[in-house]
């Protein structure tokens, strides 16, 4: 029967929440956001982009048309006198003009660019880039190296890193990838420990405010509605990320479908410009979106434990400091009130995330083993650190750390908690709070 | 009896809240507890409700010692009260309702005989912040008695309300009493103590000063003092009275404690025609008072 009241008051605290309007924008605006995060950075770069046109002077006569191939640029030889065609430049067509000087060898900073407008960077960088080439290996050449050694020099270094198991079974992992996975979690759990704590606090102050709360306990032990309301919020926080993936999966499958036929486009047109960089670039725009570096990521952890493992810190990390933050929202009788006592649970909160900067930097270090041990940071840290590979003993420790610090923190909610939610018109000092704890029934 | 508290105490850090109290409470019965803000009754109210517990002491309701089980047979409007704002009025009754044990669709069919009995059947689907203050005093009632509680505990269950919302409370109160359900009624307001309360007890200073059967109580305090009006020159030496005071044709007498009415009555007249002749009963407010400035006096 104890049971069925519990069930009763987690019921109302969960449907109240998710009725509301509130719920259900940031439910979906998250994953918007989340979307709209990986698709622009993409969409920009699938945008299709002008071809600029760029009318080149070359005094020194060392380039040919075959030098000056780029994707985004279509250089047109003139001859005549730089004084008159950086004139003449913008009226013909052209969006910049590049003026190469007779004696470009030795003295590279001859080169001007004009144009009309500003130029932007990448037309700046991309122009330099071919002259710079060339130059290059002019001077090589005039050193006694030929081309092909210069080509041989031009390495690309792009490392793979591999996990290696215990049994021997290797697979392709990603640090970027890691970080990326380790930040998203760690943000997530910072958010909805403060989101969800809070909403917790400002239930309890209602109750209490409202006057509701007497009748509530001539029905329920204090602790039945402190532990239903805290299970019902959590609740509404794990639909909330049930929403998040959901939403966040089938968007951004939406718009790589989108993207994919874009992609393809995009190749073919650069394929008629450079042939020969084909393959390059397709292999470059596979590796470098950031889904792909998570999703290798994916491939290398265990995701089923990695569910498991922000499921159990969320939940039990939001039951630590939710409990901390009800028994705050016990012993005032306002919001206003309530800041005054706040600072002392997010101060924690605010510091695991900070810690978490330095641990997903160097997740083996110290102060990311203690950081992922100690109850109050562990839930963010240990998180951050989950994706690089962490020990089983240290998970279990961190664990069993975990329900110990809210097995303590409930303790001391609890018994402030039932003597709060009674205490009217009384400034509440912090040594108010402790003789609390020592109250008999 | 529904409910006897036994040597009950209860000490808070800086003060002692209810010094070894015994009380007897009757079955179907409006019993009263009185006293002044501060003597204990919210206390010893919050006690019985088991939202705290006595320090020593003992309760027992309905023939067993007080136990959880049975927050499921008492129903409590606290003094200071208050609903869930955002709520619809049906939803939160039907809440408040369940947490007292009822199945929702015994709650629903009780709600709904609630909403018709006190004409407030298109309340359902409004939300608590939409109510006036005596429409929101209405649902509080309902929640209080939905359950059909052996017990009923209501703190200062009047103030607030309208003239017209107190008398509908005052019908129902003393219906409720007809189903038999014992009211347990904390109050200050004398004026409804004499008019419903069937027993009464009296707390002052964290303890019972005065309990007992209402007209016992009344009996208890009574003066020998008498109202008459009549006709004729009344003497100024009645034997066995004295005269307090004379108004025109009508006077108060204080009587001896030896003489009888009758004898009273014959001496009164053999010297003017009487025409009225009545006891004047001790109000609970001047009981009151004056056992609160007693008890107070002693401490």
């Amino acid at each position: 029967m104890h049971m069925n009241k519990i069930l009763l008051i987690i019921q109302r605290e969960y449907i109240t929440r998710v009725l509301k309007k509130s719920f259900w924008i940031s439910s979906l605006l998250a994953p918007v956001l989340i979307t709209a995060i990986y698709a622009i950075p993409i969409w920009l770069a699938m945008k299709d982009k002008e071809v600029k046109r760029v009318e080149i002077l070359d005094s020194s006569g060392l380039w040919k048309k075959s030098d000056l191939v780029d994707k985004e640029l279509e250089f047109v030889f003139t001859s005549g006198k730089e004084q008159e065609l950086k004139m003449a430049f913008a009226s013909k067509g052209f969006d910049a003009f590049v003026s190469i000087p007779e004696d470009v060898l030795a003295n590279p900073k001859g080169v001007h660019i004009y144009s009309a407008k500003n130029i932007g960077m990448s037309l700046k960088q991309s122009v330099e880039k071919l002259i710079q080439n060339k130059v290059r290996q002019e001077l090589l050449l005039k050193a006694g190296i030929s081309s092909q050694i210069y080509e041989s020099t031009q390495v690309d270094i792009d490392s793979k890193t591999i996990t290696v198991s215990t049994d021997g079974k290797e697979t392709s992992s990603s640090s970027g990838g890691a970080m990326i996975l380790a930040g998203i979690m760690g943000f997530v759990l910072y958010i909805t420990l403060l989101l969800y704590g809070s909403q917790v606090m400002n239930g309890v102050i209602e109750e209490k405010s409202s006057r509701i709360i007497e009748v509530i306990i001539s029905s329920v032990k204090p602790y039945q509605l402190l532990l239903g309301k805290i299970i019902g919020v959590g609740l509404v926080g794990l639909t909330q990320f049930l929403l998040w993936i959901v939403l966040t999966i089938g968007l951004t499958q939406i718009t790589g479908k989108f993207y994919g036929e874009k992609v393809k486009n995009n190749l073919a047109q650069i394929q008629k410009i450079d042939s020969e960089k084909q393959s390059d670039v397709i292999s470059k725009v596979d590796e470098e979106s950031p889904m792909s570096e998570v999703s290798k990521v994916l491939e290398s952890t265990n995701i089923p434990m990695i569910i498991a493992a922000f499921l159990f810190y969320f939940f039990v990390g939001y039951m630590l400091y939710s409990s901390l933050f009800a028994a705050i929202g016990s012993a005032v009788e306002s919001a206003t009130e309530a800041q005054q006592f706040t600072f002392i649970v997010m101060v924690p909160i605010i510091l695991s995330f900070l810690m978490a900067q330095y641990t997903i930097q160097d997740p083996d270090s110290n102060i990311a083993f203690w950081a992922s041990m100690i109850p109050f940071t562990s839930p963010i840290n240990m998180m951050v650190r989950l994706p690089y590979g962490v020990p089983g003993w240290e998970l279990i420790l961190s664990m069993t750390l975990l329900v110990l610090g809210f097995l303590g923190c409930s303790w001391v909610s609890a018994r402030i908690y039932r003597v709060g939610i009674l205490m009217y018109g009384k400034k509440v000092t912090w040594k108010e709070l402790g003789k609390w704890l020592f109250y008999r029934g | 009896m529904i409910l006897s508290i036994r040597q009950v105490v209860k000490k808070y850090s800086d003060h002692l809240a209810l010094d070894h109290i015994d009380l007897e409470i009757p079955r179907a019965k409006i019993f009263g507890l009185l006293g002044p803000n501060g003597a204990g009754k919210t206390s010893l109210i919050r006690i019985i409700n088991q939202i705290t517990a006595p320090d020593s002491g003992q309760i027992i309701f309905d023939g067993e010692p007080l136990s959880p089980k049975h927050v499921d047979h008492i129903g409590y409007l606290p003094e200071e009260r208050g609903l869930y704002k955002k709520m619809k009025v049906g939803e939160q009754l039907l809440y408040l309702a369940q947490l007292k044990g009822m199945s929702k669709s015994e709650a629903i069919s009780k709600l709904k005989d609630w909403f018709i009995r006190l004409d407030i059947k298109d309340w359902w689907n409004k939300p608590v912040d939409d109510l006036s203050k005596g429409m929101q005093q209405k649902t509080q009632f309902i929640a209080t008695v939905v359950h059909e509680p052996k017990l009923l505990i209501l703190d200062e269950p009047f103030s607030g309300f309208d003239p017209i919302n107190a008398n509908m409370l005052k019908d129902e109160i003393l219906a409720i009493k007809e189903r038999g359900t014992t009211i347990l009624f904390s109050t200050h307001r004398m004026e409804t103590v004499e008019e419903l309360c069937d027993e009464i007890a009296l707390i002052n200073h964290s303890r019972v000063v005065l309990a007992g059967e209402k007209t016992e109580v009344q009996n208890r305090y009574k003066q020998n003092i008498f109202k008459i009006r009549y006709l004729g020159d009344l003497p100024a030496d009645l034997k066995g009275m004295e005269v307090l005071s004379v108004n025109g044709q009508s006077a108060t007498l204080k009587m001896d404690v030896s003489i009888r009415s009758n004898k009273a009555i014959s001496e009164i007249i053999s010297h003017v025609d009487l025409l009225e002749f009545q006891e004047i009963i001790p109000s609970f407010n001047d009981i009151f008072i004056q056992v609160v400035k007693e008890t107070n006096a002693y401490e």
